[in-house]
């Protein structure tokens, strides 16, 4: 794939990269020429630069190097990690980013003067920043991060693709760019977690298959000769992800020259389209895709085998079969017919099996390594984060139970959920994943400060607590006051005496959110003074005569 | 058994048909029958499609998100009832592309809000909420009073929406850009043929100023009709067919 001819600038997948940002360019321009939009003349600027400055960074580093990578040094693989660094610092970035808008966010709420009167800081154009910041850069970078690092090691292969995985991560990263500027902008479909317009959802569909090929081709090219169940996950996660993606975000753009669509869906075939995506982005993107992270990095940095071959094959296929059924929770008492409601209600119930089953797989793993505990805050992240899955696994059935459902619906009752599932599970085993990386990448022999992950580890964990406990006290005092009655049987509170009541709680949510956030700048300036200043690594994993980055 | 699930782990095609197939089971099942079954693609009486400038209402209020805190669903519950109006039909939201139901309460149900408060209201509490409910946490939007109305776009907007199956006549596409204007400008000389093509539509300044179009007339037009289009008088939810 990366052959590169004596008499050839470029090797065939360098040309093919060429060709896409060569073709994206005209694309931009000619929007850029015709365009009375303001928000997608910005975008079209955007993707024209961007595509040009990566068009020109790939024709430098293909004048400058000399050879092709090999697949393999001295009888080892020549690991491709260059694409996984820029991931893992990416996904660190976005991190800090996602939750600090999280936190801004969370004081308007509480003081809502910092909406600011100005149309591109209000909550509602910002909440989609937070989101998306955090499930996409934040969740997605640290994916790509970790899939291609696991699928290279656990095939004992070379990434597949030559230059492609550049362009997934660039290409990705570009995306989350213009999804964030245009909610801040105001473009936007308005479907949960699948906010970005039409061009933008093009284009992550383009990078996606781009994502899907790389990591196929790395599996052809395994030496092993079993795919590692972690693999199984990531892949699972990438494929019904382009699937949800393509039919949730169907639209017809009002011209190619306009940021706006319509969606072909409406009313309730819309909301079933929706939920059915936006359940499984929690199921295959915020679930499955980290615990493809969880059966690598667990097993690794307790140095133990999973738990259980057998428990993991029907984790996996249980798991992915009874996702997808759980959408229609979110539509409880609504429009959609009750037979509808009610599969989602009982497959979300089932759900929890082999939510747990998974647990029990990651957590029981550190059987006979359960000292580590005391004495490695990165284990204790991971372990912890499984223990939250465990937990937000346990409440997302109870919730989804109709009558359960009828109290907690619209309340925050379903954002302390939502955060004990994206602060506890998937952050920490991000985090714990990031610290295990940033050490074995870099080639240090191990991270600048221990105790800074203590410091990170306790400070987000009461964080997270405050945050939860705050969102469950609110959410039920919500859905209680909407519902309680007088004596004579009217009404009991105006609809603006819930949000009064509301004050404290959304104070102590964003003192949870702060906190989180200062645990995060430590971890970055822990994994900053890691990369900088660490010990280096005495054995150097085999040095890659590969290409130095097209950043 | 688990030596057969060898053939998964050793072949990655095999695993990924495998994926496929497993994870689009309950979609299908859950997702196909809602495009023919009579309780979701029912007519029900009063029904028609957003004029242009309720349209353009519309494509404002999802730009500033509003579904973030507002839902659009009243539920099938006697405090939802009481506290917003007759529970929210499937036909209701028949022609939004995309729907607007939302999945937090941050602020008031919006599903049934039309009529309830004047324009007056709309218009003061859209510039500063806090003026008229003191303690509203909802961020204040005065630039939706000095942006103008374009006609860009529109006509190719219901034309889209033609195409997907919504009821506008040909003459209600051909006429968008006018009929966004006319509908807040009782004076405009088009005024008359916009009442014929939408009968019953109100006409008139949404802002409460004649003399221009602004995004705060086109939201108000929207939110005023609002849950008002199914008279509940004549709507039978005790007929056979609703109560399945």
């Amino acid at each position: 794939m990366t052959d590169k001819p004596a008499d050839k600038l470029l090797g065939n997948d360098e040309a093919g990269v060429f060709a896409l940002l060569f073709w994206t360019a005209v694309a931009c321009l000619l929007i850029v020429a015709k365009t009375q939009d303001p928000a997608m003349e910005i975008h079209a600027w955007f993707g024209l630069v961007a595509s040009v400055a990566g068009a020109f960074a790939l024709i430098v580093h293909a004048s400058e190097r000399r050879g092709t990578p090999p697949d393999e040094i001295g009888g080892k693989p020549n690991y491709h990690m260059g694409p996984v660094k820029l991931a893992t610092a990416l996904g660190a970035f976005w991190g800090v980013v996602g939750f600090a808008a999280g936190l801004f966010i969370a004081l308007q709420m509480t003081f809502p003067a910092l909406n600011l009167d100005l149309p591109w800081t209000t909550f509602g154009r910002l909440r989609p920043v937070h989101t998306s910041a955090v499930i996409f850069a934040f969740g997605g970078n640290v994916l790509i991060a970790t899939s291609f690092y696991v699928v290279q090691r656990t095939c004992r292969a070379r990434l597949a693709g030559g230059m492609w995985p550049w362009l997934v991560v660039w290409g990705y990263n570009a995306f989350i760019v213009i999804a964030a500027s245009g909610y801040v902008l105001g473009v936007t479909q308005s479907k949960e977690y699948a906010e970005p317009e039409w061009y933008a959802d093009l284009w992550l569909t383009i990078v996606w298959v781009i994502y899907l090929l790389v990591f196929l081709g790395t599996l052809w090219k395994r030496k092993e000769p079993h795919i590692y169940v972690a693999n199984w996950f990531f892949l699972a996660f990438i494929v019904t992800i382009a699937m949800l993606h393509v039919v949730n975000n169907l639209a017809i753009p009002v011209s190619l020259t306009s940021s706006k669509s319509y969606i072909v869906w409406a009313g309730v075939q819309d909301a079933m389209t929706q939920w059915w995506y936006g359940h499984n982005a929690v199921g295959f993107f915020l679930t499955a895709g980290f615990l493809g992270i969880m059966y690598y990095f667990i097993p690794k940095r307790a140095e133990r085998p999973v738990y259980s071959y057998r428990l993991s094959i029907i984790h996996f296929w249980s798991l992915i079969f009874l996702y997808i059924w759980a959408g229609p929770h979110h539509l409880h008492y609504t429009s959609v017919p009750q037979w509808a409601q009610t599969l989602g209600m009982t497959f979300s119930i089932m759900l929890w099996m082999p939510s747990w089953g998974g647990m029990i797989n990651g957590i029981m793993t550190l059987s006979g390594a359960w000292d580590r505990l005391r004495t490695d805050p990165v284990l204790r992240m991971m372990v912890v984060s499984v223990a939250f899955y465990g937990m937000a696994t346990f409440e997302g059935p109870l919730m989804s139970i109709r009558a359960v459902n009828s109290l907690s619906h619209y309340t925050d009752w379903t954002i302390g959920h939502v955060h004990s599932g994206a602060l506890g599970w998937v952050g920490f085993i991000s985090f714990g994943a990031i610290y295990c990386l940033v050490p074995w990448l870099w080639e240090k022999k191990r991270l600048y400060s221990l105790r800074a992950v203590e410091w990170h580890f306790w400070i987000a964990t009461i964080g997270i607590v405050l945050y939860i406990t705050a969102m469950w006290v609110a959410g039920i005092m919500q859905g209680l006051m909407w519902r309680a009655y007088t004596e004579l049987g009217f009404l009991e509170y105006s609809f603006v005496e819930s949000i009064d009541a509301m004050f404290p709680y959304y104070l102590i949510r964003a003192l949870g959110g702060a906190l989180f956030v200062i645990g995060s700048l430590i971890m970055v300036w822990n994994l900053w003074m890691t990369a900088r200043h660490g010990e280096p690594a005495e054995e150097a994993a085999p040095r890659t005569l590969a290409a130095q980055p097209a950043e | 058994m688990w030596e057969k699930h060898r053939a998964f782990e050793r072949n990655s095609i095999f695993l990924t048909v495998g994926i496929l197939i497993v994870v689009s089971i309950g979609g299908l099942v859950e997702l196909v029958p809602n495009f023919y079954l009579k309780s979701t693609i029912e007519d029900v009486e009063g029904m028609r499609p957003y004029t242009p400038l309720e349209l353009k209402g519309r494509n404002i209020y999802i730009r500033e998100g509003c579904y973030n805190c507002h839902s659009q669903q009243i539920r099938v519950l006697r405090d939802e009832v009481d506290r917003y109006g007759h529970y929210s039909l499937a036909a209701e939201s028949m022609y939004d592309h995309p729907f607007q139901w939302g999945s937090k309460r941050t602020g008031p149900d919006l599903a049934r809000v039309g009529g309830k408060y004047s324009d007056e209201w709309h218009r003061d509490h859209l510039i500063d909420p806090q003026s008229v409910v003191p303690s509203s946490i909802m961020p204040a939007y005065p630039f939706l009073a000095d942006a103008p109305i374009t006609g860009r776009e529109i006509q190719r907007s219901l034309e889209i929406h033609q195409r997907l199956g919504v009821p506008y006549s040909d003459e209600m596409v051909e006429n968008a850009a006018v009929d966004v204007f006319a509908q807040a400008s009782p004076d405009h000389p088009a005024a008359a043929d916009f009442a014929e093509r939408y009968p019953g539509v109100a006409v008139r300044a949404f802002d409460g100023d004649p003399r221009r179009v602004t995004e705060m007339d086109a939201l108000i037009a929207y939110m005023q009709m609002l849950g008002t289009l199914v008279d509940f008088d004549l709507y039978d939810g005790q007929a056979d067919i609703n109560l399945r």
